[in-house]
């Protein structure tokens, strides 16, 4: 991944980031001579042009944050790769080396599968249904004046609204003993179920989800609409093009890094933090119907406690995890690039 | 506006208009749920408009979720993210951008590559390391007093030792949401965009590094720090994956997971009045940070995305 990130070819550009730091000895705050050309400074890697030179003090700043990180990110990030190699015994006391098996145990396990089918179709419909809905909602924001504010307040209120909270409101509304929605299925001669019936699960699930993320694609297409010059949209005015046709060929072009963007964000979302609203709604069932991944981690390690799988269901997740920070630093480096 | 379209403009309205009371039913028939007696909730035809029993259901769920005393733990878990994340990404930012020294790149791969993974791919682990109290750091941990850093930090003494076992503790709910490096990244930034002009001056007055930090960077670094804030409060009250597993004890729970202990299961009475209730209560004050911060919220969320 070379030019994945503008942090990247930075790097790149400073082979000897550190050869300068012997010049700490002289002072102690050496000062770096301001007549230098800067150009020979420009590049260390989102250095300051005009920095301190210290050995000790930087340290100290860093401490709290790398001491953070070792204990709650780094040893279990570590701990989770060592354990999706090894077997333990039900009662925990021997480990054993076993290479790929919990890997392949995983891939061929149908459960799995399953769980990965459950998964790319329900963050795919929540994706969709997100930035489609937002798009509109966006566009609609983008043309009118009046009110605009009041509108945006109410849109933007299920941001504040816990996952888990969403997922709680959407299963009782259509909880088929009580709620309001349900009843009027049912009034309909709709036989709605999600307790039974895994396809009215999965529904009741993905609008829970999208119900509790247009907010944040709708904020960022909104800016992105704002951004586009108004000189573009009058030319294309002048030239007879009407608002749908003006927003296909100018706005949506333009804002493209930004939907970009959101389908990657929109992913993360429904890959990792949807896990609340599952627990809520349907605890991944029935029979598995909205067992996605992230769920499955949970249930495998902590309610079936089998560690090695949970472990190596951890390492292929957060595979996909750097795969998608990838694609947002593609996004970062594009947005510096165009400024878009 | 490029030209006057009134069709378009009626649809517009109507398409927002649509859009708001998607928005709003969810949380309309959870105040009226929350407004009826049980009896009045479990009827066929479900109410449609709000009933009289709002403030007699929220005291009950007051009393009967305990919320009181979740509330307080809440407060102290969304504020402790927020202040402590705040506090240790602006330190690391600024020795990372304004200072020169041996590994500096070594000290910044280490912390935006952990940028990479979310919280919940790797929370079997975490749970581990933070249930079998990290024992090789102890020394460490000691040395630089953590728990009183803490303690500074969130008000609240977090004790720290050997058996160090952070189940049921600020410390175990607060930490573990801190080891990210987002705010870190946004504050980064930030200081790439301050002119240097500002670092020359201070130099040539002798400002020390700390001053120059103290009297020049954190006042510039204001709103940005407002906006982040709003974002990791919301982020810390909502939490409800780490709380869930890291309360055992109903008195460490956060708001969010007594909510969930008053959803009617199966087996219990159907009172869906009152866990309405409740929900409307836990829900309310992010609204209100959202609804009265609303321009600061939405700085918060478009920077700290990118």
């Amino acid at each position: 991944m070379p030019h994945t990130a503008g942090t990247l070819a930075e790097v790149r550009r400073d082979p000897g980031g550190t050869a300068a730091a012997p010049a700490a000895r002289t002072a102690p705050v050496p000062v770096r001579p301001l007549g230098k050309p800067a150009s020979r400074a420009a590049g260390r890697a989102g250095l300051k042009r005009s920095h301190f030179r210290q050995a000790r003090l930087p340290w100290l700043l860093l401490l709290p944050q790398l001491l953070i990180l070792a204990l709650f990110f780094f040893i279990p990030a570590l701990r989770a790769l060592a354990q999706a190699f090894l077997l333990a015994d039900p009662f925990g006391t021997r480990m054993q080396f076993v290479w790929f098996d919990n890997f392949i145990a995983l891939l061929e396990s149908p459960e799995y599968q399953s769980s990965v089918w459950v998964t790319i179709w329900f963050t795919l419909a929540q994706n969709v249904l997100t930035i489609t809905v937002a798009g509109i909602l966006a566009f609609a924001t983008d043309r009118v004046i009046r009110t605009r504010g009041l509108y945006r307040t109410v849109i933007l209120l299920p941001y504040a609204i816990a996952p888990v909270i969403a997922g709680i409101l959407w299963a009782f509304l259509f909880n088929p003993a009580v709620g309001p929605i349900a009843h009027a299925l049912h009034a309909l001669g709709v036989g709605w179920d999600p307790n039974r019936n895994g396809w009215d699960a999965f529904v009741l699930v993905t609008l829970a989800a999208t119900w509790k993320h247009i907010c944040y694609d709708y904020v960022f297409l909104v800016a992105a609409l704002l951004a586009v010059p108004a000189s573009l949209l009058e030319a294309a005015a002048v030239d007879g093009a009407g608002p749908a046709l003006r927003f296909v060929r100018i706005s949506l072009p333009m804002i493209g890094p930004t939907v970009f963007f959101l389908l990657v964000m929109n992913f993360v979302y429904g890959l990792f933090e949807t896990f609340a609203i599952i627990d809520a709604v349907t605890h991944g069932g029935p029979a598995g119907a909205t067992m996605i991944l992230v769920y499955k981690v949970y249930q495998d390690g902590f309610v079936h406690i089998d560690l090695g799988s949970s472990a190596a269901q951890s390492v292929l997740l957060m595979i996909f995890a750097v795969i998608l920070t990838m694609l947002q630093f593609r996004y970062v480096e594009r947005n510096v690039n165009y400024d878009v | 506006m490029v030209e006057r379209a009134r069709g378009t403009d009626i649809a517009c309205h109507l398409i927002l208009i649509a859009g708001a009371l998607l928005v709003c039913l969810p949380l309309y028939f959870a105040f009226v749920a929350g407004s009826h007696t049980v009896a009045d909730v479990l009827a066929v035809p479900f109410p449609l408009l709000p009933g009289d029993q709002f403030l007699e259901n929220a005291r009950v769920a007051w009393e009967k979720g305990n919320l009181g005393r979740l509330f307080v733990n809440s407060l102290i878990v969304a504020l402790g993210i927020t202040v402590g994340k705040i506090a240790v990404s602006l330190l690391s930012a600024f020795a990372i951008s304004y200072f020169r020294f041996r590994y500096r790149m070594l000290a910044f791969w280490l912390i935006f590559v952990s940028l990479m993974l979310p919280v919940e791919v790797r929370i079997l682990p975490t749970y581990e390391s933070v249930a079998n109290a990290a024992l090789p750091l102890q020394w460490l941990i000691n040395a630089l007093d953590v728990g009183g850093w803490i303690g500074a930090l969130t008000g609240q003494r977090v004790e720290i030792t050997v058996e160090w076992n952070m189940i049921n503790s600020y410390g175990g709910l607060i930490l573990p949401l801190i080891a990210s490096a987002t705010a870190t990244f946004l504050f980064r930034q930030f200081f790439l965009t301050v002119p240097e002009e500002l670092c020359e001056a201070a130099r040539i007055d002798g400002a020390s590094p700390l001053r120059f930090f103290w009297s020049v960077l954190l006042p510039l670094s204001v709103s940005n720090m407002v906006a982040l804030a709003i974002i990791l409060f919301l982020y810390g009250w909502n939490q409800y994956l780490w709380p869930l597993l890291f309360t055992t004890e109903r008195d460490m729970a956060t708001a969010v997971i007594g909510l969930k202990h008053l959803i009617p299961r199966s087996d219990m009475e159907p009172a869906w009045n009152i866990a309405m209730n409740a929900a409307l209560l836990v829900m309310l004050p992010p609204v209100i940070v959202v609804v009265v911060l609303q321009r600061w919220f939405v700085k918060g969320l478009v920077d700290s995305s990118k």
